[in-house]
């Protein structure tokens, strides 16, 4: 080596001296998309590198690809039809998206579900929750090349989607919840299922841990990687398992409480470098505190209704629409283009802890111009907070100054979902 | 003369089929073992008339659909080394195995056949020049292809594959100093003996270290999980990005192929090649054939039934080490490059020279 010689610097901020020809070499850029269309970019999201060699020099994330209009679409339906958009924010996770949405709307009609409503959607909250945190790690695993774990994680999330389907018979678009209550009440044995699918769950996630947790390689490419500060992360507006995982013990179950999670006994993980490691960390230590509040849920709920009893929210029973006049006039009034559910002029938020994190939902009701009672049967706006938006947000900061590889675990544990990235 | 060459174009033709229907059968196993290792069924649908061979036809149909496939050249690509990749990343692989003896020496009318197509006094040289020749394959595609993936999943390839050879080559020298001799032949011959009278002298047994240096570093070379960065489907897609139809399949032929060859290597240098423990035919036991074993017992056996065990050995050892590789690759996940790179040079290296360094040692105060 001559006496020139220049400072490089290396993938994880390790400065190096080296000649100054090869510096010269090292200086050469390359631009590279991840994306649109990209096996390890869920859904379609495009980050833009800049890189020199594999050293990540600066990013930048291009979303909108899935944009389809939800807060303007829910808009020109009525308050229950908005319901079935819910399904497609967070399309793996979609009763938490139901509830919240539904919640939102009570809050505005100022209804309370009696316990057993609110036990369900406690119950369908936590299995959606279990389903989410599975897929999120399970991918981020398949793409760090542990593909055996990913598939006994969606056995895991299958038991629970199966659950998910008993009770509404959907897996997916699952529109489990009313405005007011509960379209129906659990079927027969559902409970048993519970403390079965609960069992089997938590069996899998024992696998998974000794498969993951105990695994050097995977340690090693988690640990450290996509680091971000306490500070920096309140500042992005994070929420959910990545706040947490940062050190902030903030989860809307406990700070806010909402349906009875406040009676139950559970306990909120939380990490402390911030990284990737410590979002799985967390994760699979929410999902044994979801089991948690699943199995006491299942032996505590009580008997009675699920929807409140007003009249001109929930529908009636089918034998009373079919049976007597009321019945069918109450149905008529709450289907029927023009009529439907009269939610009072207000706005309103009312967030809930989904997989991601807070997902939140501005809700405004505005009298129309024919109204006589000041109310309104359709959303005159209906705005949501995506958790996820933050994360893709600090995505660059995330990924600036670590190596191509990086990117794809730390793109996992962000868990972007574009149903509701994009909306 | 003429029969000489009949004799070696028959060897050609077992050792070709031989690894072509390992390849093969590997395609139909892995999807199998993962499967089962999943919980899952694998492939089950493929049948001609009915008949699905628990989905063996899969890799048939697998291989029809590669060959009728686009054969897609990418526009800015380099024509002829994009065309050339895949054959330097085929050919080297299907060479090596021409010094790897798959039985003992036939003793037919006189003549003494080896069961090795080429028997060559610096065998495991040439087995590993010829691996070395299979970086061209990973590096050229990358390069011709004109992709920024496939670039860097080349460059990523070559690294790798250069840096491990180095702990092939270090890791193989422990055995070579051990049996004296680089005739994969000889060495086969010199694992039948016996250490204390009773522990076959295989070369895992001599070279522990050396044996599992060789396993990560062997299949970094195959390029497969935990090992696949130059593929790293999730990363950077990889050096095979712009290939399609027959050409990528040779790739993936290769690769296979290769699995099939790593296992013979490892079975020939630490698994005692097709020896059977405590099995000697008439000429080594310079007595009766058949197995000696280490209490006294004695049960006697033909020539050939001998000959035959031992092919038979010989394949199932194979198998064994296929199966371990496959179990390797669907049990971790990827390393990233850096880390690939300290585990080489910083981690194998040292342990690789010390193996050397405590071999050297021992054979001199052994030999005094």
């Amino acid at each position: 080596m001559n006496g020139e010689s220049k400072t490089v610097v290396e993938p994880y901020g390790v400065e190096r001296a080296v000649p100054e020809t090869e510096a010269e070499f090292r200086q050469e850029e390359m631009l590279l998309n991840l994306g649109p269309s990209h096996p390890s970019m869920h859904g379609i999201v495009r980050i833009i590198t800049k890189l020199q060699g594999e050293l990540v020099l600066d990013a930048e994330v291009e979303i909108g690809y899935l944009h389809r209009a939800f807060e303007k679409s829910c808009e020109a339906t009525t308050w229950n039809q908005a319901l079935i958009y819910t399904d497609r924010l967070n399309y793996v996770s979609t009763c938490i998206n139901n509830v919240g949405y539904c919640m939102a709307v009570e809050k505005l009609l100022e209804i309370e579900l009696p316990p057993r409503g609110q036990y369900i959607r406690t119950m369908l909250c936590e299995v959606s929750r279990i389903a989410d945190h599975l897929t999120c790690v399970g991918a981020a695993a398949m793409e760090l090349g542990a593909f055996t774990v990913f598939l006994y994680m969606m056995i895991a999330r299958e038991y629970c989607y199966e659950l998910i389907e008993d009770y509404c018979g959907a897996r997916i678009t699952t529109n489990c919840s009313r405005v007011g209550g509960m379209p129906h009440d659990l079927s027969d044995g559902w409970l048993e299922k519970v403390r079965w699918t609960v069992g089997k769950v938590r069996h899998i996630l024992k696998e998974c841990d000794i498969l993951l947790t105990y695994n050097r390689i995977f340690v090693d490419r988690t640990k450290g990687i996509g680091a971000i500060s306490k500070e920096r992360a309140l500042q992005y507006g994070f929420t959910g398992p990545m706040l947490r995982a940062c050190g902030v013990p903030y989860d809307v179950r406990k700070d806010h409480p909402y349906l009875i999670y406040h009676q139950l006994d559970w306990t909120v993980p939380v990490g402390h470098r911030g990284d990737v490691l410590d979002r799985y960390l967390v994760r699979m230590e929410e999902m044994e505190q979801s089991c948690r509040i699943l199995e006491q849920c299942a032996g505590k709920i009580p008997g009675g209704p699920v929807s409140c009893d007003d009249k001109q929210v929930m529908l009636p029973d089918k034998k009373d629409t079919y049976g007597n006049i009321e019945g069918l006039m109450n149905h008529f009034k709450l289907i029927m283009d023009g009529h439907g559910i009269r939610v009072p002029a207000g706005e309103v938020y009312f967030s809930v802890e989904a997989g991601n994190g807070e997902l939140g939902f501005y809700v405004v009701s505005a009298p129309d111009e024919n109204s006589r009672d000041g109310c309104n049967n359709r959303p005159w706006r209906v705005r949501c907070r995506p958790p996820c938006l933050s994360f893709v947000a600090a995505m660059p900061e995330m990924i600036r100054g670590l190596m191509v590889a990086d990117v794809v675990p730390t793109f996992g544990s962000i868990n972007m979902i574009g149903g509701e990235l994009d909306r | 003369m003429w029969i000489d060459l009949v004799i070696l174009l028959a060897k050609i033709a077992v050792v070709f089929a031989g690894i072509m229907t390992g390849a093969f059968v590997l395609t139909w196993a892995e999807r199998k073992q993962s499967a089962l290792m999943a919980d899952r069924i694998g492939a089950n649908r493929c049948a001609i008339l009915g008949i699905k061979l628990w989905g063996l036809i899969n890799s048939l149909a697998d291989a029809l659909k590669l060959i009728f496939k686009e054969d897609f050249l990418p526009p800015k690509g380099l024509r002829v080394l994009h065309a050339i990749a895949p054959i330097f990343a085929m050919f080297p692989v299907f060479v090596t195995f021409a010094v790897l003896p798959f039985g003992p020496p036939l003793q037919i009318a006189g003549k003494e056949i080896p069961l090795q197509i080429l028997t060559l006094d610096i065998g495991l040289l040439y087995i590993l020049a010829f691996g070395g020749m299979a970086v061209y394959g990973v590096m050229l595609a990358g390069w011709a292809s004109n992709n920024k993936y496939s670039l860097l999943g080349g460059m990523r390839g070559s690294a790798q594959m250069i840096s491990y050879e180095i702990i092939i080559g270090l890791s193989l020298i422990g055995p070579v100093m051990v049996f004296g001799t680089l005739d994969p032949g000889r060495m086969v011959v010199a694992q039948n003996d016996l250490l204390w009278g009773w522990l076959p002298k295989w070369g895992i047994i001599v070279q522990p270290l050396a044996f599992l240096l060789f396993l990560p570093a062997a299949m970094a070379e195959t390029k497969r999980a935990p090992f696949d960065l130059p593929e790293g489907e999730s990363e950077i897609i990889g050096f095979s990005l712009e290939y399609s139809g027959m050409r990528w399949g040779m790739f993936f032929l290769g690769e296979f192929a290769e699995i099939v060859v790593l296992g013979a290597v490892m079975a020939t240098v630490f698994f005692g090649g097709y020896q059977v423990p405590y099995l000697f035919s008439g000429a080594e036991a310079a007595s009766l054939p058949g197995f000696h074993f280490p209490w006294g017992g004695y049960l006697p056996l033909g020539e050939w039934w001998i000959v035959a065990l031992r092919v038979l050995s010989f394949g199932f050892k194979v198998l064994c080490l296929m199966w371990l590789q496959m179990q390797i690759r669907w049990t971790f996940p990827r390393f990233r490059y850096d880390q690939l790179m300290r585990v080489s040079w910083r981690e194998m290296m040292p342990l690789a020279l010390a193996n050397i360094a405590v071999t050297g040692i021992v054979i001199m105060l052994v030999s005094r």
